[in-house]
């Protein structure tokens, strides 16, 4: 761990200021991942902003009929939560299948979004990684790539988001507020926060410089059954190979996003018009563009497989 | 004590504490926190300064330089050694390849420097300011397939060739022919390698978590060029071994340097990656099973060929062993083939050959009963053998596998249900069952007793209890044959200053660490009869007082004058091994679910029925079970180094990558021993039970997942990539 600075903020408008004004500077809120990386030199802040002080630790309703989830409210509170239990129930189930009770008591709500690869390479610094040493090259697309992207990849990364909360979220259309250091607001919906790889793997969001996330914001509920379904090489306590988050509703429509497949969590809304067609039908369009290696081309299959299952459920 | 002929009774046949459900004595200790182990003891010795160790970033080449002057130039930082500063450090016979010194790489995070600073994360930031220059050598194969090919002829083992084995399978009538892949696993245990290392007037004091105190003591004499006497290891708790603390490793060669060159005490703790890709890990096996039988399932001919990774000098996993002992059959041929890979050192991981072999044997008598239509119990029942099918004079010492599986049948309620029969809503259920073989060795083991006044009696030996369970029964032998209470007995275990003990390894250190207290006691006892004047074997020992007849003393009353001490080693004589056979046997029994879309796995329920003689502790024989039974769902499911063929290492090496089951992977799981003693063993006629616990279990779990699915994978681990596409469309 190289040495840094640190400071404490207590509004977030003094967390993009402090930001703005060092460029070497990282939020840390849980560092539930961050602190890991930084032993590693990974990730190497020169200066570290304290943010969990920032009063950004409420889940709100708004003016709409939606919540406003405060950028600090810790997974388990958030997974915990009465109105997202009862009107987003894929969210609290896709939290509850994410790391263990220990990690989801510290991480929050932004940190998660922000949440790293756990691709190999990208952990061991003896690699290439075009992630972590941009135009090292990728150690896992001639190496071990079992974990990784079939979709949405490019010739320099196949990492994948590990997260699961982002990829409820992105099926309820979630938005992520933030604030720069001259005070503008902007939102950025789920589909468009994170980005694919391409040449700049190291951008792994929209974010800028400064811009700090304040909160998520869910859209009014839009019922229907919500099912979160993670499968992993152990039961517990492991990152997707695949997951489904669903939303079904009686007639048969409805949305789906997967985790595991892609850098960013994975939706096709057009391919969601299959949806009464049946599982098949939807990987067909969703997953049509997949490059996979032949490590993980079994994901094609566990995404269809999985969905399938969802859908069987979401009849009973 | 020479141990030369079979048991007859004596006094450990009274079972009044030996045999009884103790708790462990260091329980206490371990659940409060108040057990130091290495890298915690702070109170050892003043001054301790922290040492981070450097691994190479290349698997195969030369250092051609190591820039250390902005490491040397950081906070804190006390020292810094290098590969390049020495020399190769003379090596010990038991490790294969170096642990320190000159520029050659033969594997990747070999150490190649300790930075020594005041504080852990001074050291950690300043290794990684060392920059480094490699000469790579690209060259290398890694894939064991491959290497496969190109073994040569001085690495292939015939252990077996009796009758005709071609003849006999080209004519049986139902015929088995499968190669079975198991991969390289690594002990993860919890308290990773760490070591504090102290230097005073030549003479070097080593703390640090060994399974095997005098072959570090050893070790580290050979590789500073010392005097054995001039080197001192204790690790009195150990978290975890599993065969990765048998040897010497860099952690305490590293602490050793580093304290030489700082003159101050340096404590050194392998990061968990270099636990993976510095330390030893189980080879990756390649085996080959061909079995003939007649129509009516008696094995006319069997045939096992593995190959497995090592490097040079090493023996890589010889995963056929028990090919040789477990099953009759009149044809056999058994062949070991060493591929030489330059990974890391493959060596001992907890069952070193049969908890591979049997992934592999087990499923493949699961293949040949359901080719015969067979109930694999009773396939295994019709291929028992009381004798050593390769040597019919050499006969088991005790041999109950027969009844293991009857047994286990019984209890688990085996009805050897039709591939893919059973459902339930969206999960396939499957039952599969396995039997376990693995060898009961045993090894010499010193003691010493010394009853005080007060009326304690310390026992000192350097065995380790690396979790079994050893401070528990070795107190419990001590008050057996003492009479004494289990609170009057002090244990105090390894420590170099102690008695040899046989350690803890290849499930022989509770059976042998045992055995050398009881030759310590009897010594014990024979002194109080001389005192007495009266004949040993009458004595009674017991309630604190030594009877004889009418007259009854208290036992302290022998140390009044000062304490009695009393000390002997156990030794085997040949007879063990030339006249028997002495082994452990157990049948497993597995119900699983495999979900019919997904593939996901949740096991139900395991049973474990065991022979293994005397049973010294359940409570603690039982823990050592189930935790095989867990590292055996482990190896069924999930744990897997994954070898990157083109750079040569181990990929996924943290916690993250490398999967062990947690809690939810773990069902509800029975032990049954058999009540028994095997008098060819030891005077207390047990054996061990550490690995047996783990041997056969993935393969139960295996056929199982084929009971329920109808799919056979015959690559460990089964993780659902390998069947997905083949489970019935949904």
């Amino acid at each position: 761990m190289k040495p840094f600075t640190y400071e404490r903020v207590s509004t977030a408008a003094a967390a993009a200021a402090a930001a703005a004004a060092n460029p070497g500077a990282k939020f840390i809120a849980g560092g539930t991942n961050l602190l890991d990386l930084m032993k590693l030199e990974i990730e190497a802040p020169t200066h570290l902003i304290d943010v969990n002080a920032t009063g950004l630790d409420k889940i709100e309703p708004t003016a709409e009929g939606g919540l406003r989830i405060g950028a600090m409210v810790r997974n388990t509170d958030l997974a915990a939560d009465v109105r997202v239990r009862r009107d987003y129930p894929v969210l609290s189930r896709a939290l509850l299948a994410g790391a263990s009770g220990q990690l989801r008591n510290k991480a929050t709500t932004s940190g998660n979004l922000l949440q790293r690869t756990r691709c190999p390479y990208f952990y061991d610094t003896n690699m290439p990684c075009n992630k972590r040493a941009p135009g090292s090259g990728c150690g896992a697309m001639d190496g071990i790539s079992r974990q990784l992207a079939v979709i949405g990849g490019s010739d320099a990364c196949i990492a994948t988001h590990p997260g699961d909360m982002p990829v409820a979220m992105r099926v309820l259309d979630a938005v992520v507020e933030t604030v720069d250091a001259a005070g503008k607001t902007r939102s950025i919906p789920m589909a468009d926060f994170h980005t694919l790889p391409g040449d700049t793997p190291e951008v792994e969001t929209v974010l800028k410089q400064g811009e700090f996330i304040t909160a998520v914001t869910l859209p009014a509920p839009v019922g229907g059954r919500q099912i979160y379904h993670k499968v992993r090489d152990r039961a517990s306590y492991a990152f997707a190979l695949v997951s489904v988050a669903a939303i079904v509703q009686p007639d048969g429509t409805g949305r789906v996003a997967f985790g595991g497949l892609a850098h960013k969590p994975w939706r096709v809304e057009e391919a969601e018009t299959e949806m009464p067609n049946g599982a098949r039908a939807v990987t067909a369009r969703a997953l049509a563009d997949a490059d996979p290696t032949g490590d993980n081309a079994y994901k094609l299959s566990l995404a269809e497989r999985t969905l399938a299952l969802v859908l069987a459920e979401a009849k009973e | 004590m020479k141990f030369d002929r079979p048991a007859t009774t004596n006094p450990s046949d009274r079972m009044a504490v030996l045999g009884q459900p103790h708790t462990r004595i260091d329980g206490k200790l371990k659940t409060t926190g108040t057990a130091a182990y290495a890298y915690e003891r702070h109170d050892a010795v003043e001054g301790q300064l922290y040492g981070y160790p450097l691994g190479a970033g290349i698997a195969r080449g030369h250092v051609l330089a190591m820039d250390t002057r902005e490491a040397e130039a950081a906070p804190g930082v006390v020292t810094v050694v290098t590969t390049l500063q020495m020399e190769k450090l003379p090596q010990d016979d038991r490790n294969i390849v170096r642990l320190f010194g000159g520029p050659e790489i033969v594997h990747y995070h070999q150490a190649i420097a300790v930075v020594v600073a005041e504080t852990f994360e001074q050291a950690r930031a300043a290794a990684n300011m060392i920059r480094v220059t490699y000469d790579e050598d690209t060259s290398e194969i890694y894939n064991l397939a491959e290497k496969r090919e190109m073994v040569e002829d001085q690495d292939i083992q015939t252990h077996t060739n009796v009758g005709d084995f071609h003849t006999a399978f080209g004519q049986a009538e139902v015929k088995l022919d499968a190669t079975y892949v198991t991969p390289p696993q690594t002990h993860v245990m919890m308290e990773p390698h760490a070591s504090i290392a102290h230097w005073t007037d030549g003479r070097l004091r080593v703390w640090t978590s060994s399974q095997m105190i005098d072959w570090h003591r050893q070790a580290l004499a050979t590789t500073f060029s010392l005097d054995p006497e001039a080197v001192h290891v204790e690790s009195p708790f150990i978290g975890g071994g599993f065969g990765g603390k048998l040897f010497l490793r860099a952690d305490a060669v590293l602490a050793a340097l580093g304290a030489k060159k700082a003159g101050r005490p340096v404590k050194v703790a392998l990061p968990r990656p270099m636990v993976i890709n510095n330390t030893t890990h189980r080879a990756e096996t390649i085996q080959h099973i061909r079995i003939g039988a007649t129509k009516e399932g008696k094995i006319t001919a069997i045939f096992h060929d593995c190959v497995s990774n090592t490097p040079p000098g090493g023996a890589g996993e010889d995963a056929t062993n028990q090919t040789r002992y477990f099953y009759a059959g009149e044809h056999r041929l058994i062949v070991n083939r060493l591929a030489q890979v330059r990974l890391p050192e493959s060596n001992s991981m907890r069952a070193p050959g049969e908890a591979a072999g049997l992934m592999a044997l087990e499923v493949a008598m699961d293949e040949m009963a359901e080719k015969l239509g067979m109930d694999p119990v009773e396939f295994r029942i019709a291929n028992d053998t009381q004798v050593v099918p390769e040597n019919p004079s050499q006969k088991f010492s005790q041999r109950r596998f027969v009844e293991c599986l009857r047994h286990g049948a019984e209890t688990f309620g085996w009805t050897n249900p039709k591939p893919m029969s059973q459902r339930d809503g969206d999960w396939l259920i499957g039952h599969g069952m396995s039997g376990a073989y693995r060898g009961a060795p045993a090894q010499p083991s010193g003691a010493r007793v010394r009853l005080q006044p007060n009326g304690r009696l310390i026992v000192e030996t350097d065995m380790t209890d690396i979790g079994t369970g050893s401070y528990t029964i070795l107190a419990q032998t001590a008050a057996e044959m003492t009479g004494l209470p289990m609170d009057r007995i002090e244990m105090r275990l390894g420590n170099s200053s102690f008695p040899v003990s046989s350690g803890s390894g290849g499930q022989f250190g509770a059976a042998s660490s045992t055995a050398g207290l009881y030759a310590a006691c009897v010594a014990l006892r024979a002194m109080i009869a001389e005192r007495m004047q009266a004949d040993p074997d009458t004595l009674d020992f017991r309630d604190g007082q030594v009877i004889d007849g009418a007259r009854s003393l208290p036992l302290s009353g022998f140390a009044s004058e000062g304490e009695m001490v009393a000390e002997d080693k156990i030794e085997f004589g040949d007879f063990r091994s030339k006249e028997y056979k002495l082994a452990t046997f157990a049948a497993h029994f597995v119900e699983t679910r495999v979900n019919a879309y997904t593939g996901e796995i949740r096991l139900q329920r395991m049973l474990s029925v065991c022979d293994a003689g005397r049973i010294l502790n359940p409570v603690t024989a039982r823990s050592q079970v189930i935790g095989g039974m867990t590292m055996g769902v482990g190896s069924a499911l999930m744990e897997k180094l994954d070898v990157d063929d083109k750079r040569g290492f181990f990929v996924n090496h943290d916690l993250a990558g490398y999967e062990v089951p947690v809690h939810l992977d773990i069902p509800q799981q029975e032990v049954i021993f058999l009540t028994g003693d095997d008098p060819v063993s030891t005077p207390l006629k047990a054996k061990g039970v550490g690995e047996l616990g783990i041997s056969g279990v993935a393969a139960a779990v295996a056929n199982a997942i084929h009971n329920a699915t109808g799919v056979r994978v015959r690559d460990f681990p089964i993780t659902l990539d390998k069947f997905i596409d083949r489970l019935p469309p949904v």
